[in-house]
C-alpha cells in the first residue's frame, strides 16, 4: 500500500491514533479500571488467563489473572506465603526442575502468542526470553565478564568481538560499568552483594529478553544498593517488560506502574500503582497497605 | 512452654529451703568435675594421635640417619639404581619413586575422570533413589581387600590387555595402575559428590534461568562452584594412588626400574615391571634383612620419602582448597 510509507509511521494521522487507542482499550476491557477516562493504556505483553499451580497436593496460584503491560513495570504484592514467588517463576517454567509440579490455566506472551505454560514449549528457549533475578544475588563461580557471557553462550553467540560488546552493553544497562570495566576477568565473588546483584541483573539483561522477572531484588541488600537497583529497574523499561515481586510497599510504590495484589493464593486486586495504594477498589488491599496485617 | 533446664534448675532454689540450694550448688559441681574429665579424655584422645604421629617420624627420621650417613644424601637422589641385595648394592631412590610416578598416573588416568564423571552423574542426573544404592555399591569398591585387586590386576586385567599387546610382560605397572585406579574411584566420586550436592540450589536455577540445560549446569557451574571440595577429592586420591602397596607388589613385579640416563623417557613406560616405594618397603620386609643392617635402614629412608611426599601433597591440597574456596 502506498500510503503506508515511512511519513506516516512517523507521524500517524488522528485517525490512526484513535484506531489504537480503542484497540488497546479493548483489550483491556477486562480491567476497566486501568483503562479508564484518559488514560491509555499500553500493548499488554503478557496475559496470565486463570492461571493455577500446586506443588503436590498444594495449590500455590488459583485461578489468577493478570495482565502484564508492555515495557512497564508491574509489581506483585501480598503477605509472606501468599504465593507470589510462585506465580513469578511460573513465566520462565522454574517449576519444571521440580518434580511433582502441576501448571493449569494459560500465560500467553505477546505479540508472538506463545502459551508459556504450553506443554509443547520449550522451556530453555522461553528463558532466553525472559530472565530472572533472584531474591539474594547468585553469581556463578566465574570471572565478570563470563558472568554476563553465560547466557549469550547458550543463545547460541560465538564472535568473540560481539559477545564483548553486548557482554559490554548489558552491563552498561545495569550501571555498573563504571565499576568494573577495568577488572571483567577478576571474579564476580571479589565484588559488594549490590554489585553482584547488579551482576546478576547484567546476565539476565545480555540475551535481550523481552521481560525480566525480579523475586525480592533487594532484600538482601542495603538501602544504599536497594536504591541503585530501584532506579535501575525504572530505568529498565525502556526496553523491557518487568515483573517484580517485592515485600515492600513503598518500593512497590516507587518503582511500578501497576500493582497486583495477592492473598491466599489469590489475585485479590489489579490495577495502576496509583489507584491501588491510594483508593484500593478491595477492603483487604486496603488493610494490607495500610500494614494492618502481612 | 519447655523450659530450658538451666533456667528450670536455677529457678528452683528460690522457692526451696536452704538444704535444697546445698545440693543444687553440689550438683553444679559435680557437672563441672564431670565436664573437665570429659575434656581430658577427649584433649588425651587428641593429643595420642598427635603423639603417635610425631613417633613414627622420629623412627622414620633416627633409623635413616645412620642409612644417609653411610650412603649420603646426593647418592640417594642421583644415583640411578636401586639394588640393595646385590653384592655391591647401590641406593638411588629414582628408579622406585619412578616406579610409584608411573602408577600413579595410570591410577589417576582412570580414576579422576570417572570418578568426576561418577560424581556428576551422581549429583546432577541419578534419581534419588538410583543415587542412595549406587553410592553404597561403589563405596564396596574401596572395600575389597587390595591384595585381591592385586590379584585381579595380575590373573585377569594382564592376560586382557595381553591380547591387545602380546609384548606386555606378565609383571606390567599398566595392569596394576588401571586395577589401582578403579580401587581408588569411589574415593574419588564420593568426596567430589559431596561437594557438589553442596552447591545450593539458587546457584543451579541461575544457570537454568538464562537458557542453561542440565549438562551445562553440571559441568560449567556446579564443578567449578564445588572445586574446593573436588580437589580434595583428588588430592585424597593422589594419597591414595602413591601410598596403595599390595597391587602394585602383587602385580607390577618388583624390581626396579632401570634407567638409562641416555633415554629417560624409557622409565615412564608403563608396560614394563616396577617396583614402588611401598612395593620395595613389602619386598624387603618380608626377606631375611637384619635389624641394623643398611639394607634394613633403607627401608626407613624409602618411607621417609613416600611420607615426605604425602605431606606435600596434603599442603597442596590445602592450599588449593584454600584458593578456590567459595562463599556461596
Ligand atoms: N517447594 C514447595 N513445595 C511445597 N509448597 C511450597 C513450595 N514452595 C512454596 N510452597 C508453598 O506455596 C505457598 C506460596 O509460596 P511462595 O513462596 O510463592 O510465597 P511468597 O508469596 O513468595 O512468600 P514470601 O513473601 O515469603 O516469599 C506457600 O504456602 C508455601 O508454603
Ligand atoms: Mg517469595
Amino acid at each position: 500500500m502506498v500510503t503506508a510509507g515511512l511519513g506516516t509511521m512517523d507521524r500517524p494521522g488522528a485517525e490512526q491514533v484513535e484506531v489504537r487507542e480503542a484497540a488497546l482499550r479493548e483489550a483491556w476491557s477486562a480491567w476497566p479500571g486501568v483503562a479508564s477516562g484518559r488514560h491509555v493504556p499500553p500493548p499488554i505483553k503478557a496475559d496470565v488467563r486463570s492461571l493455577s499451580f500446586w506443588y503436590g497436593k498444594v495449590q500455590a496460584v488459583k485461578n489468577v489473572s493478570i495482565p502484564i503491560a508492555d515495557r512497564r513495570v508491574t509489581a506483585l504484592i501480598g503477605p509472606s506465603g501468599c504465593g507470589k514467588t510462585t506465580l513469578l517463576r511460573c513465566f520462565n517454567r522454574m517449576h519444571d526442575l521440580y518434580r511433582n509440579t502441576r501448571y493449569e490455566g494459560q500465560i500467553v506472551l505477546h505479540p508472538s502468542g506463545t502459551d508459556i505454560i504450553d506443554r509443547g514449549v520449550n522451556p530453555i528457549e522461553m528463558r532466553m526470553r525472559i530472565g530472572m533475578v533472584f531474591q539474594k544475588p547468585n553469581p556463578f563461580p566465574k570471572s565478570i565478564f563470563e558472568n554476563v557471557a553465560f547466557g549469550l553462550r547458550m543463545k547460541g553467540f560465538r564472535g568473540r568481538s560481539e559477545i564483548a560488546d553486548r557482554v559490554e552493553a548489558a552491563i552498561r544497562a545495569a550501571a555498573l560499568w563504571d565499576e568494573v570495566s577495568d577488572r571483567l576477568r577478576k571474579p564476580a565473588y571479589d565484588l559488594s552483594g549490590g554489585q553482584q546483584q547488579r551482576l546478576c541483573i547484567a546476565r539476565a539483561l545480555a540475551t535481550e529478553p523481552e521481560m525480566v522477572l525480579f523475586d525480592e531484588p533487594t532484600s538482601a541488600l542495603d538501602p544504599v544498593a536497594t536504591a541503585r537497583i530501584e532506579e535501575l529497574v525504572q530505568s529498565l523499561k525502556e526496553r523491557v517488560t518487568v515483573l517484580i515481586v517485592t515485600h515492600n510497599m513503598q518500593q512497590a510504590g516507587r518503582v511500578s506502574d501497576f500493582t497486583a495484589f495477592m492473598y491466599l493464593g489469590e489475585m485479590v486486586e489489579f490495577d495502576r500503582t496509583e489507584k491501588v495504594f491510594q483508593n484500593p477498589g478491595k477492603q483487604l488491599t486496603e488493610q494490607y497497605i495500610s500494614g494492618r496485617f502481612g | 512452654m519447655v523450659q530450658p533446664r538451666d533456667a528450670a534448675q536455677a529457678a528452683k532454689p528460690v522457692e526451696r529451703s536452704v538444704p535444697r540450694a546445698d545440693a543444687a550448688a553440689s550438683m553444679r559441681f559435680r557437672r563441672a568435675v564431670v565436664d573437665r574429665a570429659m575434656q581430658g579424655v577427649l584433649g588425651l584422645a587428641a593429643a595420642s594421635s598427635i603423639a603417635v604421629t610425631l613417633g613414627i617420624v622420629y623412627i622414620l627420621i633416627s633409623e635413616s640417619v645412620p642409612f644417609f650417613r653411610a650412603v649420603g644424601l646426593k647418592t640417594f637422589l642421583t644415583d640411578t639404581m636401586w639394588t640393595p641385595q646385590f653384592a655391591v648394592p647401590r641406593y638411588g631412590i629414582v628408579p622406585l619413586l619412578m616406579g610409584t610416578l608411573v602408577t600413579t598416573m595410570v591410577a589417576l588416568a582412570v580414576a579422576l575422570p570417572a570418578g568426576s564423571i561418577i560424581a556428576i552423574w551422581l549429583s546432577e542426573f541419578a534419581p534419588a533413589r538410583l543415587r542412595e544404592t549406587v553410592k553404597p555399591v561403589l563405596e564396596l569398591l574401596a572395600a575389597v581387600p587390595t591384595v585381591v585387586y592385586g590379584y585381579f590386576a595380575l590373573l585377569f586385567v594382564t592376560p586382557l590387555l595381553q591380547r591387545l599387546w602380546p609384548d606386555l610382560p606378565t609383571f606390567n605397572m599398566l595392569g596394576a595402575g588401571l586395577v589401582m585406579g578403579i580401587m581408588i574411584i569411589p574415593y574419588v566420586s564420593s568426596l567430589s559428590e559431596d561437594a557438589m550436592r553442596a552447591v545450593p540450589m539458587l546457584l543451579r536455577e541461575g544457570s537454568f534461568a538464562v537458557g542453561g540445560n542440565k549438562i551445562v549446569t553440571a559441568t560449567r557451574v556446579v564443578f567449578p562452584a564445588a572445586l574446593s571440595g573436588i580437589a580434595a577429592a583428588y588430592v585424597l586420591g593422589i594419597s591414595r594412588a602413591v601410598g596403595e602397596t599390595m597391587i602394585v607388589a602383587v602385580a607390577a613385579g618388583q624390581q626396579p626400574l632401570i634407567l638409562d640416563p641416555a633415554r629417560p623417557l624409557d622409565a615412564m613406560n608403563p608396560g614394563q615391571p616396577g617396583a614402588t616405594i611401598t612395593a620395595f618397603i613389602v619386598s624387603v620386609s618380608l626377606g631375611d634383612v637384619q635389624h641394623g643392617e643398611i639394607g634394613y635402614q633403607a627401608i626407613f629412608a624409602a618411607g621417609l620419602t613416600l611420607f615426605v611426599a604425602t605431606l606435600g601433597f596434603n599442603v597442596a591440597g590445602y592450599l588449593l582448597r584454600k584458593r578456590f574456596r567459595q562463599a556461596y
